[in-house]
């Protein structure tokens, strides 16, 4: 009687996902990467302000989306691994943006019955600029943008119709954000500030936007 | 063994019989209607899964002086096979009232065909053309009193004389509502960023076509079971213009 009067609370059982929205976009000289902040288990936020942004190595993040434990985990074995590898190579320079790409796919595939996350890989690397890849289950792709996550289904329409080739970083920026915050507002899962990183030659830059500096759309 | 909450429609003839049962005979009786129920209810939902659907992209737009109403035209069965390429979902209720339909083709076109009815012998009675919002209540006391067995959601859009022009849509459950902008079916879960970010209050008619082909064309470039050729209807006071916009003339976008 006593179990059904308080049943536990369905959060405690249920999966911490990071439903989420998340997209990296290349400009001329950079990417820039933006990440909501909600983490969710069954009906409740567990964390408002979890930073889904991930750095691999100086000048490479990783975005993460799916189940919380599986993206962290993937980003943290996939650091170590990058660590590994530019320590003991007999390079001068930075590791490239399609190795930790490479290294986050290899993890993917490998375990793809087991996980279930996608992280978007991007950064800057002396080779080929600013890339952005896409590792959705074990597939390697770049791409000149990339979207991911529960809440990037409603701004498909829009990344479409407003990305344009050699935007400048201003306008990157702005771009992102307000996918961000268009998904945010229709994806009940993605919500909280706005987690945007630039990333260029000089090295990456983080910026939060809160809740209130959101740019405003038309709302009856 | 518990009965969920549920009343069934039984013939007059059955009815009668129940009522001259009693104890075990009756108890019987209702056992062997909720079986009866059971097995219908399972063919009824299988059969709906397997049928026509308009996985589909609908829209309406209102603008200055009226209401661009659009849609794709695609018909799939299941996932994987297009049964018709050049279906029109936008249905003629009335000379300035339209529907356009997402879900269970078979579903909407019963309703549609019902509400069609139901409206001109209105505006009979009433001995003028019909509100957009009466238009809308029928569909939405369709919807509503047969929740169950329906699986489709309408948006009704249309000009009348006392408010001109107006988009209601009835969802699922036979909710109705009111709003300037509105995008249904599968395709829309695409588009919701685009038309959020893009749509003004008042806009002249160019910007609502050009507003509307935008929106249709990404949906149907995301959407698998959306395509086909574009359907608009503007609706304005003076006249109604059907517009098609076939695949080779739809814009495009930076990967294409």
């Amino acid at each position: 009687m006593s179990e059904e009067l308080f049943p536990e609370p369905e959060w405690l059982s249920e999966e911490v996902k990071t439903g989420t929205t998340i997209i990296a976009v290349t400009f001329d000289g950079g990417v820039v990467l933006g990440s909501d902040s909600r983490v969710s288990a069954g009906e409740s936020v567990v964390n408002r302000v979890m930073n889904k942004l991930s750095p691999l190595h100086d000048k490479i993040y990783c975005a993460l989306s799916g189940s919380a434990a599986d993206a962290q985990t993937i980003a943290e074995i996939v650091n170590y691994q990058l660590d590994v590898h530019s320590y003991l190579s007999p390079m001068s320079y930075d590791p490239l943006v399609c190795s930790a790409a490479t290294l986050v796919k290899n993890i993917s595939y490998k375990y793809k019955e087991e996980l279930s996350a996608h992280l978007i890989v991007a950064g800057w690397d002396r080779k080929k600029g600013g890339q952005v890849y896409a590792t959705l289950n074990g597939l390697l792709s770049r791409q000149p943008f990339a979207i991911g996550g529960s809440g990037s289904f409603y701004i498909n329409g829009f990344v479409d119709a407003e990305y344009r080739k050699n935007m400048t970083k201003r306008e990157s920026q702005e771009f992102v954000v307000n996918a961000l915050t268009l998904a945010m507002g229709r994806d009940g899962s993605s919500g909280g500030v706005a987690y945007v990183v630039t990333i260029d030659k000089d090295g990456a830059e983080e910026k939060c936007v809160l809740g209130n500096e959101l740019p405003k759309f038309f709302d009856e | 063994m518990r009965l969920a909450n549920t009343s069934v429609a039984v013939s007059d003839e059955r009815a009668h019989t129940a009522q001259s049962l009693s104890g075990d005979a009756y108890a019987t009786f209702i056992h062997d209607l909720y079986v009866e129920f059971l097995i219908m209810d399972s063919h009824h939902s299988y059969s709906q899964v397997k049928g026509v659907s308009t996985g589909t992209t609908i829209l309406a737009v209102k603008f200055n002086g009226g209401v661009i109403i659009g849609s794709d035209s695609r018909a799939s069965m299941g996932e994987s096979y297009v049964s018709s390429k050049t279906i029109n979902k936008l249905i003629q209720v009335h000379d300035r009232i339209f529907c356009c339909i997402a879900g269970s083709l078979a579903d909407a076109q019963a309703v549609t065909k019902m509400a069609k009815f139901q409206l001109s012998f209105h505006s009979i009675q009433m001995e003028s053309p019909p509100l957009v919002k009466a238009a809308a209540s029928i569909m939405r006391e369709l919807c509503y009193n047969n929740k169950e067995e329906l699986q489709a959601g309408f948006i009704t859009a249309g000009w009348d004389r006392k408010k001109g022009p107006q988009i209601y849509v009835v969802s699922l459950g036979g909710m109705l509502l009111s709003q300037p902008y509105t995008i249904g079916g599968s395709g829309s879960t695409y588009i919701y960023g685009y038309v959020d970010a893009k749509f003004k209050p008042d806009m002249s008619l160019e910007e609502a076509t050009q507003f509307s082909t935008n929106a249709l064309a990404l949906a149907m470039g995301r959407d698998n079971v959306s395509g086909g050729v574009v359907h608009l209807v503007v609706i304005t006071e003076a006249e109604v213009k059907h517009v098609v916009v076939p695949g080779n003339k739809l814009p495009k976008f930076h990967d294409e």
